[in-house]
């Protein structure tokens, strides 16, 4: 009780303190922050779209607006209602707000169930005794909080950026699929594909979830510790099968479940139809369909705006020779999509971290990317707290994180707003910070989770334990 | 008798055929040149040369002109060119000081650099490619980047604000351009007795260089294409060069007369160091014209009421003040129209009696000092940045009353009375305007836009397509003194390609042009009907007012251009180094490493039991590396060495089946 007594006090100290910097946006003119508001997102741009529409033009007219044009129709009243006295964006910022707290509380959830899960396979392979050792917040809780108080999404939610909202989809979908909700799943992996292209990588980890459940340990798992408990010699592992006819009948669990995943196909192509159906409605007269993917999706396939961002591949792309434009454009897309295969063969009993993982690469390598996207993934990180506490170099990263955040700006305002410095100089952050992302999630995630479901079979007591304890290092147990 | 009709037939046919050619003057080419020189406040003087040349239709005519320049009748017939400007100026037009209520000034004021406008008469679709291929053809005919205005990111298509609505016309301006003597040089050409004699022959380039302003001006108007026949005049090109030049004060010590400053006197000599010797003989007419602008003139009246100079019955009544050192042929005055009692006087000279060893100087000297300003449009606009940094910035247009003359001023003054200011602004597309910013004050204070606005028509800027374009009409009470249009902008990050050889130097936004279509700058002068005159004839035309603003310049944050070579390195370093350890993690089985490990050590002797340990706990330190110790322990087994042995034999093999 106490516990989550203090977990709302932070949830709405976090919110109380969003309020109070909105108050000031002119004095942190966050929006205008290339960091915060990237081509894609900036909520300048999406006014301008809004203009553009009520003069009866095209949003896409100019190059100006490149997101869907259902959040115009949503933002885009709210951009010019103003209340006297109150800062422009007051209410779209306030949409923020609710954005990021629903987030948070969703995330929350999905740790939940997580959590749930967990214990209910520890339990089915007799390892009650490992639940019992529960810290002080649980995982989704810790992950909220992280989420809330993670400054990255604060300044992504009072800098004016729709990134909240994209991110409150992706999680949203995560969600359904956690709960094995299909229809919640398809219309937030459906609309978050529509805002912002990148998630559609997620259709993975949501059908392996909608299919498997939340967690599923791999078979083998359970073969071995069948295998043992029925007094198994340990000449049978490694390379050579052992006799699974002993212990077929024993096998639970986690059949991968046909039904959902095709109730979140139905749904998917439901919403997608849906969707595109209002877009053209709302685009009948400018160009329809054709116009918006190309003025949205193929804008961020085809990196047109050479502004800088916390990205490398700006610079890159404002350097490189015309001629290798197409060949880059198309090494650094590919590079997304190479490693979604091996991943989720890897990963397919995890589905939950196998998004996680999805979602760090495309915001580490997409075209436009901002802090929103670090906020997000910064979050769902949160929610395999329990196998990270004994992550690697996690100080460093912490220390290169606050670095790199606290260096970029300075170098930017170096660059574009004293001319003393130049672009070199923030690129170099930029490269810091592309490493530092690269570093995290290998560091991180593979001394947790991967590597603990991962070991052979003869040392699966091992395994389970580092898996529910945390604890993964060899030294430790043997 | 048959004969007799035959041949009065054959005479009635010929009659009818050649008459058309032969019949007036519309159906001869034409050219006349004319000079008109006037005294400005600030001690300058205008200089403006107006060339006109007129080939009659086509049709009636013929392709075969005497006068009228191949080149420029090529143009048109292979570009259908309807209406064409073409401008190169350097220097700004002082509008304060120069005035900017006249018709030289709304039609010769131009911005700095290269303006080119046209409207083409071919079907929509084929507007762009013939302005394309016009720019080229421009650009070879006068010596002059105009090809830059080929790319669509440098021309645009204005609806309305510009010129009265054309679907065809195209617009473009590069500010930039350096306009010098050899862009002179084949505008004169197109001259038909260049400048050899006649007026041209004064323009001199050292004193044309020398001046604070030129602007030669080159402006085509056809009918020979599209418009329907029978009121046709055919081709008319207009060239003028507007210059204003400060003469010389030769004589220092009289230039002071009683503690005011005297105007400078000045002749042609002084001011360009030659003399008219004679007119062109191939034009029709060559006059020199000497105009005193309206507000000089009533200032010379009042001046000479004090001093008890009787009202002006003869031209003598300026002889207190001036002196012209040439008798005019005629003195022309302006027709009153709306401009209260003073109007302003042209005293027209002849050059056709002077020859060559007895040229025309005409010269202008001072005897008492007198001070007056040009007459001002109603406001004057000018166009500032707000902002530093590179990243955003703002546009201000600002029009502030120029406090008009008693003229104008009678009939706006009434209550509750607007004057119209249309606004057309073309930007380039890496100035990236946000169009629902605009925001108005007027005399200081935010004002709803929707209250001044009256009309807007914006084409945003594409990226790396299109400029974007900016018409309004804007209504503003007259009673107004100062009004104010921001618009905030985002600057564009360009490729290292796009950057000019300069980078630092900045951008240059062209002018934004400001209209007041109240008003009209017309002037109509009295006149007997025995000449008419190309110059006066335009200045009767319905000329609209307008003014240029001045051209921004922007500055853009620029990449580091030495080294592209080293962004495309490191950051597939880094692409390397995630694609790598990805790949590394992925391929990696822990526990697997292990089991071999203990395999290894449980098969092996004492000795190499003892080394794997080690390797073990250095392993134990430095986390990886197990290849090294594995590839150690299993050299020695056969299955390798079989392996090693058979892929040595085919590669053997191979070699000496292919040699």
């Amino acid at each position: 009780m106490e516990k989550t007594r203090w977990f709302w006090v932070w949830v709405i100290t976090s919110l109380f303190f969003r309020l109070v910097l909105i108050y000031f946006p002119e004095n942190l003119n966050l929006g205008f922050r290339p960091e915060v508001a990237t081509p894609l997102t900036s909520l300048r741009r999406l006014a301008e779209g809004y203009w553009l529409k009520q003069s009866s033009m095209s949003p896409y007219a100019g190059s100006m607006y490149h997101g869907s044009p259902m959040l115009l129709s949503i933002l885009g009243p709210l951009t010019v209602k103003r209340i006297e006295g109150q800062p422009s964006h007051l209410m779209c910022s306030l949409l923020f707000v609710v954005a990021d707290l629903v987030t948070a509380m969703l995330i929350r959830a999905t740790g939940q169930t997580l959590q749930l899960a967990y214990s209910q396979s520890l339990r089915s392979l007799n390892l009650v005794s490992l639940l019992e050792s529960s810290e002080t917040l649980s995982a989704g809780d810790i992950a909220a909080l992280v989420y809330l108080w993670n400054p990255l999404t604060i300044i992504t939610c009072v800098g004016s950026s729709t990134s909240p909202i994209e991110n409150l989809l992706i999680v949203l979908s995560l969600y359904g699929a956690c709960l094995r909700i299909a229809p919640l799943a398809a219309f937030g992996w459906v609309l978050a594909m529509h805002l912002s292209l990148y998630p559609v990588i997620l259709i993975i980890p949501v059908i392996l979830l909608l299919g498997y459940g939340p967690d599923a340990p791999p078979r083998k798992l359970f073969l071995q510790k069948n295998s043992s408990e029925n007094g198994n010699s340990p000449s049978c592992h490694g390379n050579y099968p052992c006799n699974e006819v002993t212990s077929q009948e024993k096998l639970p669990l986690h059949p991968f479940l046909w039904r959902p995943v095709m109730h979140f196909m139905l749904w998917a192509s439901f919403w997608l139809f849906y969707v595109f159906v209002l877009c053209s409605i709302s685009l009948k007269q400018h160009g329809g369909l054709l116009e918006m993917l190309k003025r949205t999706h193929g804008f961020i396939l085809t990196m047109e705006d050479l502004s800088p961002n916390i990205g490398v591949l700006w610079y890159f792309f404002a350097e490189v020779f015309d001629f290798f434009r197409d060949f880059f454009l198309i090494v650094f897309h590919i590079n997304i999509l190479f490693m979604i295969l091996p991943l989720a063969i890897r990963l397919k009993h995890r589905p939950c971290f196998l998004a996680f993982v999805y979602i760090a690469i495309s915001s580490m390598l997409k075209s436009y990317p901002s802090v929103g996207d670090s906020a997000l993934y910064l979050g769902i990180l949160g929610l395999f707290i329990n196998e990270l506490a004994e992550m690697k170099f996690s100080f460093f990263l912490f220390c290169g994180y606050i670095g790199v955040s606290l260096l970029s700006p300075v170098m930017h305002n170096l660059w574009i707003w004293r001319g003393t410095g130049n672009a070199n100089f923030y690129f170099a952050t930029a490269i810091a910070y592309a490493c530092l992302q690269l570093f995290s999630p290998d560091m991180d995630k593979w001394h947790g989770p991967a590597l603990v479901c991962f070991c052979p079979p003869e040392s699966v007591f091992q395994l389970l334990q580092g898996w529910s304890m945390g604890l993964n290092r060899r030294g430790n147990l043997l | 008798m048959a004969f007799q009709w035959s041949v009065l037939y054959f005479l009635v046919l010929l009659q009818v055929s050649f008459t058309p050619i032969f019949a007036g003057s519309s159906g001869e080419e034409e050219f006349s040149e004319e000079l008109l020189l006037r005294p400005l406040p600030d001690r300058k003087v205008l200089a403006h040369f107006h060339f006109e040349s007129r080939a009659p239709p086509t049709e009636i005519y013929g392709h075969h002109h005497r006068l009228f320049p191949k080149a420029i009748y090529q143009l048109v017939q292979k570009f259908q060119i309807r209406e064409m400007e073409l401008s190169f100026t350097q220097g700004r037009w002082n509008y304060e000081r120069w005035g900017g209520f006249n018709p030289i000034t709304s039609a010769n004021a131009k911005p700095p650099g290269v303006e080119l406008w046209a409207i083409l008469d071919v079907p929509p679709d084929q507007v762009d490619a013939s302005w394309k291929n016009l720019t080229h053809t421009l650009s070879g005919l006068f010596c002059a980047s105009i090809n830059f205005l080929e790319s669509s990111t440098a021309y645009s298509s204005p609806d309305w604000a510009f010129q009265p609505s054309s679907r065809s016309l195209r617009y473009g301006a590069l500010p930039r351009e350096a306009v010098c003597t050899e862009n002179l040089t084949p505008w004169l050409k197109l001259l038909p007795c260049r400048d050899k004699a006649g007026l041209a022959a004064i323009l001199d380039r050292p004193s044309i260089y020398r001046g604070f302003y030129h602007s030669q001006r080159l402006r085509l108007t056809s009918t020979e294409v599209g418009s329907e026949k029978g009121m046709e005049s055919g081709i008319v090109l207009e060239q003028t060069l507007t210059i204003v030049l400060e003469p010389d004060a030769q004589r220092p010590n009289t230039n002071h007369l009683g503690g005011r400053v005297l105007q400078p006197s000045w002749s042609l000599r002084s001011i360009f160091g030659r003399e008219i010797s004679g007119r062109c003989v191939l034009a029709k007419y060559s006059t020199v014209f000497i105009e005193v602008e309206r507000n000089l003139v009533s200032e010379l009246k009042k001046l000479g009421r004090r001093r008890g100079v009787a009202e002006i019955a003869s031209d003598s009544w300026t002889d207190p003040f001036f002196d012209l050192s040439v008798t005019p042929d005629k003195t022309i005055k302006e027709m009153n129209v709306t401009h209260g009692d003073s109007s302003s006087i042209l005293y027209e000279f002849s050059t056709e009696k002077y020859l060559d060893y007895e040229p025309f100087d005409v010269g202008l000297t001072w005897k008492l000092p007198v001070v007056w300003s040009s007459p001002q449009a109603p406001f004057r606009a000018s166009r500032f940045l707000i902002g530093s940094g590179n990243q955003r910035g703002s546009i201000a247009i600002s029009l502030k009353s120029t406090e008009p003359g008693e003229g104008f001023m009678s009939d706006l003054a009434r209550e509750g009375c607007t004057v119209r200011v249309d606004v057309f602004q073309v930007v380039p597309w890496y100035v990236k305007v946000y169009f629902h910013t605009l925001q108005v004050f007027v005399d200081g204070r935010h004002r709803r836009v929707t209250d001044a606005l009256e009309k807007i028509h914006v084409s945003p800027s594409e990226d790396k397509v299109s400029p974007g374009l900016m018409e309004m009409v804007l209504r503003f009470p007259c009673s107004m003194k100062s009004a104010t249009l921001t618009i905030e902008f985002d600057k564009g990050f360009l490729h290292i390609d796009e950057y000019p050889p300069d980078a630092n130097q900045g951008f240059d936004i062209p002018s934004a042009v400001v209209r007041f279509p109240d008003f009209q700058a017309s002037t109509y002068y009295l006149k007997d009907n025995s000449r008419k005159s190309a110059l006066l004839s335009k200045f009767q035309e319905k000329n609209l007012l307008l003014s240029y603003t001045e051209i921004l310049l922007v500055p853009l944050a620029t990449p580091d251009f030495s080294m592209p070579y080293n962004v495309i390195t490191i950051t597939c370093t880094v692409f390397a180094l995630y694609f790598g350890s990805l790949l590394n993690v992925l391929r990696r089985r822990v526990g697997e490493e292990e089991r071999f490990l203990k395999e290894a050590s449980m098969r092996k002797g004492m000795l190499p039991q003892l080394l794997s340990k080690l390797s073990a706990k250095l392993r134990g330190k430095y986390k990886d590396s197990p290849q090294s110790s594995s590839s150690s322990s299993s050299l020695l087994n056969p299955k390798l060495m079989f392996k090693v042995a058979l892929v040595a034999g085919i590669a053997v093999g191979w070699h000496y089946y292919f040699e």
